[in-house]
């Protein structure tokens, strides 16, 4: 689901130079296994997402041991009256900015870093952040737990080491705020490197010899960096963010690991762990695929700067 | 332009990454009583693969490994054949609709799937009342949601691999008298491996990574369990077995890991590529 792996094709798309007596039928053919599973798997669950949130649909209903019964936009009357959600949608909001400005700002400066150091350090970060990159979401929230561990963990031995005794036995994750910052350092770890690869091959493909016409004029690398490099990267940017926003969004495995399925009460949730949990925990289905339904909508919206993002940058379909 | 100091902040940073996967590597080594010490040593005098022997003994962890991979490489097969397929159509066929498809694909990308767990439960539960191997606690529709969910990225990237095959070899080829299919698979299919390899990775990761479909789909079958489960199984609430859960991670880490520096090479050329363009 990223932008990694798009190639600029050599020729255009669009091209009919090869245009074939029976191309249409021949389309419908080779299309016809990935649509068929798409509409089955994709498409039509997400109609039946819609369908069920119109309903009251429990544990009874679901069993069969309780008739349907239709509720219109009920669930979502319910759902925005309840104050839980806005702290949720909050909560998930405030979170993925937190994590989408953190990942660019790291990734976008260390690829400004990368590109002017030697090729050995170079080659090590990448290495590292490959790796990190590479780390299922699994593995990595369970690091991060034992890195954060309140008494067998690195870092309160480093913290307490350095002469803050007060966090010998700190527990990080009991704390809302503070669950949720190691959360987000996690995410900022295994994410940045996307940021860092796109960044970095995008100052790569800015001609030399702009940056050394601008030197030999006597421009300091940070009028170099702000007046020219960051504007040439502006299309990448703004992709890499919205990126980012998609994907933070729509954090499940991290909080639901590190948090024990939303802390405490619930004060870690984010929406869709809040989706999973209201319908399987809960067994309101109904009201699940509500919330499911509501961070649809916001994600296509999203979708929609992207797409004109992209239409923007040049390289859209 | 180059200077010392970012030499430094690369590999201080590159450190600061490592450290956390280090961490990882070292626990798992560390003998139990290493790991329950109040003041953790960053290095082992005495490496031992206890913790994971206790996983892969105890927890029945190579099973679910086992799972995991089976899962992971029927997606891959079938993402090689369905993504090819739909690329070669999509870039080498003319037809109506073609740019509807393309923008629905770029739109199948955006939907959080996540939120389709619950009534994807559902119809893989009614679909096992009539075919058994395809309902609730069975590998087969994990296989199939996450083969879907890795489609319209495939597609996309394969895509740009296709259109960068040269025209004028599918000229010559009808020039010969290649039949449509013989061109397709003889000619077309081999020029575009490495682009395979690089989009049947991408699906190996994210089959072997997902954690939300494999525990809403097999959510009570112990046998079925894939790797992510089998992770949180080993996660008690009070007595945390670290030392076997960082080898757990240790032994799930490594296969994508070296898919990723399998595929490496083909994302930063498809980005430089991108971004040339």
């Amino acid at each position: 689901m990223t932008v990694v792996g798009e190639r600029r094709p050599a020729g255009p798309v669009t091209s009919k130079a090869t245009e074939r007596v029976g191309d249409g039928r021949a389309a419908v053919r080779y299309l016809l296994p990935a649509g068929v599973l798409l509409l089955a798997v994709l498409a039509y669950p997400l109609y039946q997402l819609v369908q069920i949130s119109l309903y009251d649909y429990n544990q009874p209903q679901a069993s069969g041991a309780a008739p349907l019964r239709f509720l219109g936009l009920d669930n979502y009357g319910e759902l925005l009256g309840d104050p839980q959600f806005w702290s949720v949608l909050l909560a998930t909001v405030v979170f993925a900015a937190v994590c989408v400005a953190g990942s660019l700002l790291v990734g976008t400066a260390l690829a400004v870093v990368a590109s002017r150091a030697r090729p050995i350090p170079r080659a090590m970060l990448f290495l590292a952040a490959l790796g990190a990159w590479a780390t299922p979401a699994m593995a990595g929230s369970y690091v991060w737990l034992f890195l954060f561990d309140a008494d067998l963990g690195l870092v309160n031995e480093v913290l307490s080491g350095l002469g803050f005794t007060g966090m010998e036995g700190h527990s990080w994750m009991y704390q809302r705020y503070s669950a949720f910052a190691v959360v987000a350092l996690e995410i900022i770890w295994c994410s940045f490197p996307f940021v860092m690869v796109t960044m970095y091959a995008g100052i790569k493909g800015i001609p030399a010899e702009v940056i050394d016409a601008a030197q030999l004029d006597g421009a300091s690398w940070r009028r170099i960096a702000t007046q020219i490099i960051l504007p040439m990267l502006r299309p990448l940017i703004v992709i890499a963010t919205i990126q980012s926003i998609i994907w933070d969004f729509k954090v499940f495995t991290q909080i639901y690991v590190m948090t024990n399925g939303g802390g405490v009460a619930g004060r870690n949730l984010v929406l869709n762990v809040y989706a999973y949990q209201k319908a399987f925990a809960g067994e309101e289905y109904g009201m699940g695929a509500a919330i499911g339904v509501v961070m649809t909508a916001l994600l296509l919206m999203i979708t929609v700067l992207y797409l004109r993002a992209q239409q923007k940058a040049g390289w859209s379909a | 332009m180059k200077s010392r100091i970012s030499d430094a902040i690369c590999v201080i940073a590159a450190i600061l990454v490592a450290v956390p996967l280090y961490w990882m590597v070292l626990s798992a080594l560390k003998p139990e009583g290493e790991i329950r010490s109040d003041s953790p040593r960053p290095w082992t005098l005495e490496p031992t693969l206890d913790a994971f022997r206790r996983v892969l003994d105890v927890e029945g962890f190579g099973r679910y490994f086992l799972n995991s991979a089976m899962v992971a490489l029927l997606v891959v097969g079938g993402s090689i054949v369905l993504s090819f397929l739909s690329a070669v159509a999509l870039t080498r066929f003319a037809f109506k609709g073609r740019t509807v498809l393309l923008v629905m694909l770029l739109v199948a990308q955006m939907v959080p799937v996540e939120a389709l767990t619950i009534p994807l439960f559902f119809l893989v539960q009614s679909v096992g009342e009539v075919a058994p191997a395809f309902g609730l606690n069975q590998l087969a529709p994990l296989v199939l949601v996450n083969l879907a969910f890795s489609l319209p990225f495939a597609i996309w990237m394969l895509r740009g691999f296709v259109a960068a095959v040269p025209r004028e070899l599918d000229e010559a080829a009808t020039l010969d008298g290649a039949s449509r299919f013989q061109y397709v698979w003889r000619v077309l299919f081999p020029l575009v491996a490495p682009g395979l390899v690089a989009t049947s990775v991408l699906s190996f990761i994210h089959s072997w990574n997902d954690f939300l479909f494999a525990k809403t789909l097999i959510y009570s079958s112990t046998d079925n369990r894939t790797l992510p489960q089998a992770l949180l199984v080993f996660y008690q609430p009070d007595e945390q077995d670290w030392g076997a859960i960082m080898a757990g991670s240790t032994l799930m880490t490594i296969p994508v890991l070296i898919f990723f520096v399998l595929v490496q090479r083909h994302l930063v050329s498809g980005l430089a590529g991108a971004v040339k363009g």
